[in-house]
């Protein structure tokens, strides 16, 4: 990691740890942690990583915004920092500018399709939009006649259906009925749905990653307190070799996370070393979700099973988030079908190129 | 402490890429020549001496090894690009590859130079095979426990006891094991074992060869009975055998062999089902062509490591036991997948021959080199939980 990307994951991780530590969010029912974490985040540029100057951001290299990321997924952040990201980048990818606020992206899923019609309007149905209903304005990108249009959305000029997911964050599903945007632009060459997927998959697959790894921390701290049989329950095999388990999935999830950024944030476009990668992060970090949160639970018991305790801020997070961007089967099956599309052959030659 | 897990997105550099090219090239040439058939995992432990002579010859056992002792003083990322693609070629590696990886580094580190210039330049050449001498018929995971003992008379030891489970012992010029030359202490029970160099031509080693569930013997008893073995032979400190074992480790449990054993299956499960295959099959696919390039993605990232001079003993471990899981479930999930394959529609031949065997090896790939639990029992001290 270069010393610049420390900076900025240094600055993030700050601002997490003073004003979004997951025993304080924990305990404030009434979500009054929300607006002083996101004044802070704002001020540090945060939101607008990927956005260059020239277009109001803070023009951060894609390598220091998925070290962001990851450290959002760390403190299972729940505002809509990834999101607002996401948006700005791919905004920028049209040269349109940021506005400045919360923004989320649409769609958020393969199968949705968001129309750009004849008089510059938008019309479709984006479902499991993440926090649509808090975000200011839409990032969407837009399927004509001519090919990808990325469009900049008032929030409130869209029909937005409250909905929530597995972590009871905003998951929306957002309605674009003849939606006049405020600005749109055509989408780079070669850009197309798949490209914004992939980029939110691997976004995901950081966050799960990251709070995996917070998952290893508090269940290991956990087994090193709790007595059980008159010595601590870390002295147990069963639980040691558990906790082992769990640190192989958080090692996975972290190599196939961060060796997916480092591809996206070194290529020249969405090729097929990016669909590897990206497609392979999202479906591993999904399994060791699945997985690593059974065992942070088991390892807790009763007590991780509580509101009161903060393992849940993560469990259902990274359960949550393998939904966004693609359900890992998807991603499972447009690989698959690449693969067998080049031949058997031809499959070590590409996993070797890696 | 996880902050004391590190999986850097480490990339092998370009010159690997033209290595790549060179090894890939060789292996056609090799298969053409009928020298091993890519299609024949079995054949993968095969005696082929005039191979490993021309593996030799192109410089690529002893990579990393200084010159001087006949190695080619290349990275430790280099040494990887070329272990992978014999590994995936199903090259007849087994009588260099212990020796590439685990004898020659302890020699390197431990034997006196006059054995260092003898027996290191053959290992480079391709002429000699090593085995380890470490489970015993009462001491396997438990290394501690051996009891082959090695008493100290005039100009050497004798060696009274039984290894066992001693892969090419049959076939190997030498042996690398360890032996009992003192007591454990109450303090320390794994005091008291020395490593040693044996040539397995010494009088009074009796080989005797054990059937396994393959059909095939390659692995063995071996009786040590009065055998004389040189003190220059004894490596490193008298007693302090347990000192050395570890900083190996990490180069032993995290490369390339490690995940790839029963690579082939994958393949020609990409074989059986054709280049349109189905929802479950892509699926099926899609999954194990993820969880393959994560793994190879974390064992280059502990190469890479490796190769700056680090002690990724944690993360090593962590590839092996995530990695070994993978190998021995992949035959089980390709006979899963394969269950819907038109009979008379599909290129299923080869999978139908290496499937049996890939799930036939399947149950070694988490016993060897470390069993599964001693390497959670490895991960869950490196987590500060014991």
């Amino acid at each position: 990691m270069a010393e610049s990307e420390n900076i900025v994951v240094e600055t993030a991780e700050k601002i997490f740890a003073d004003l979004a530590d997951a025993q304080t969010i924990n305990r404030d029912k009434k979500g009054e942690w929300k607006a002083p974490l996101w004044r802070a985040l704002t001020e540090a540029g945060l939101p607008l990583s990927w956005v260059g100057e020239d277009c109001g951001g803070s023009g951060a290299s894609l390598a220091e915004g998925f070290g962001v990321l990851g450290a959002a997924g760390r403190f299972a952040i729940a505002v809509p920092l990834a999101e607002t990201m996401l948006a700005g980048w791919l905004l920028a990818q049209a040269k349109i500018s940021s506005p400045d606020g919360e923004m989320t992206v649409a769609p958020a899923s393969p199968k949705d399709r968001i129309t750009g019609n004849a008089d510059g309007s938008l019309s479709g149905r984006a479902r499991g939009v993440p926090f649509a209903k808090a975000a200011r304005h839409i990032a969407v990108l837009a399927s004509g006649s001519g090919g990808f249009s990325v469009a900049l959305v008032d929030a409130a000029k869209c029909r937005i259906e409250a909905g929530l997911n597995l972590a009871s964050d905003g998951s929306d599903t957002v309605t674009f009925d003849h939606v006049q945007p405020i600005a749109i632009k055509p989408a780079p060459k070669g850009f197309d749905q798949t490209s914004l997927m992939l980029m939110g998959a691997v976004a995901r697959s950081l966050q799960i990653a990251g709070t995996l790894q917070s998952m290893l921390d508090i269940s290991v701290r956990y087994a090193n307190e709790r007595v059980a049989f008159e010595k601590k329950i870390s002295k147990f095999q069963a639980v040691q070799h558990n906790l082992a388990r769990l640190a192989g999935e958080t090692a996975a999830a972290m190599t196939a996370a961060s060796s997916a950024g480092d591809t996206i944030a070194n290529a020249a476009g969405f090729d097929d070393a990016v669909f590897l990668e990206a497609t392979a992060a999202k479906i591993r970090c999904a399994e060791a979700a699945e997985k690593g949160a059974a065992i942070a639970h088991q390892v807790h018991g009763a007590i991780g099973y509580t509101l009161e305790h903060i393992l849940h801020r993560h469990t259902l997070r990274a359960l949550a988030w393998r939904d966004d961007f693609g359900h890992e089967s998807y991603w499972a099956v447009e690989l698959g079908k690449r693969i067998a599309a080049r031949g058997a052959d031809e499959l070590w030659p590409l996993v070797a190129s890696r | 402490m996880t902050a004391a897990l590190r999986f850097d997105p480490i990339r092998l550099p370009r010159e690997c890429e033209t290595l790549r090219k060179e090894v890939r090239a060789f292996l056609a040439e090799e298969i053409a020549n009928g020298t091993f058939d890519p299609h024949s995992p079995q054949g993968g432990d095969r005696d082929v001496p005039g191979f490993s002579k021309r593996v030799g010859e192109r410089g690529w056992i002893g990579m990393t090894w200084p010159k001087k002792y006949g190695g080619h003083e290349r990275s430790f990322l280099e040494r990887y690009v070329v272990t992978e693609e014999m590994r995936v070629a199903n090259a007849p590696t087994r009588r260099f590859f212990v020796a590439d990886r685990q004898s020659g580094p302890v020699l390197l580190k431990y034997a006196p130079e006059h054995i260092k210039m003898d027996i290191l330049p053959r290992i480079c050449r391709g002429e000699v095979c090593f085995s380890i001498g470490m489970s015993e018929p009462n001491s396997g995971s438990d290394l501690f426990a051996a009891k082959t003992k090695a008493t100290k008379t005039d100009g050497g030891f004798l060696i009274n006891g039984t290894k066992i489970w001693t892969s090419s012992a049959h076939v190997a010029n030498y042996m690398l094991a360890i032996f009992r030359t003192s007591p454990p202490t109450k303090e320390n029970r794994r005091h008291g074992l020395t490593q040693f160099l044996v040539d397995m031509k010494t009088p009074g080693i009796k080989v005797n060869p054990i059937g396994q569930l393959t059909g095939k013997a390659e692995f063995n008893e071996v009786v040590f009975q009065d055998a004389l073995v040189p003190d220059d032979h004894a490596l490193g400190e008298i007693d302090g055998a347990w000192k050395q074992a570890t900083s190996e480790l990490a180069y032993e449990r995290s490369g390339p062999e490690r995940f790839l054993e029963t690579y082939y299956v994958l393949t020609e499960l990409v074989r059986a089902l054709g280049d349109a295959p189905d929802a479950r099959g892509a699926e099926g696919i899609g999954r194990l062509v993820a969880q393959l390039h994560t793994m190879r993605r974390m064992s280059v990232s502990v190469a890479g490591m490796l190769h700056a001079g680090k002690e990724p003993v944690v993360e090593a471990s962590i590839v092996k036991d995530i990695g070994t899981v993978w190998e021995q479930q992949l035959p089980h999930r390709v006979r899963d997948l394969a269950a819907f394959v038109e009979p008379d529609a599909s290129n299923h031949e080869i999978l139908d021959t290496v499937l049996p065997y890939a799930m036939k090896v399947a149950p070694k790939l988490t016993i060897q080199g470390g069993t599964t639990e001693v390497l959670r029992g490895i991960i869950a001290r490196g987590l500060g939980l014991r």
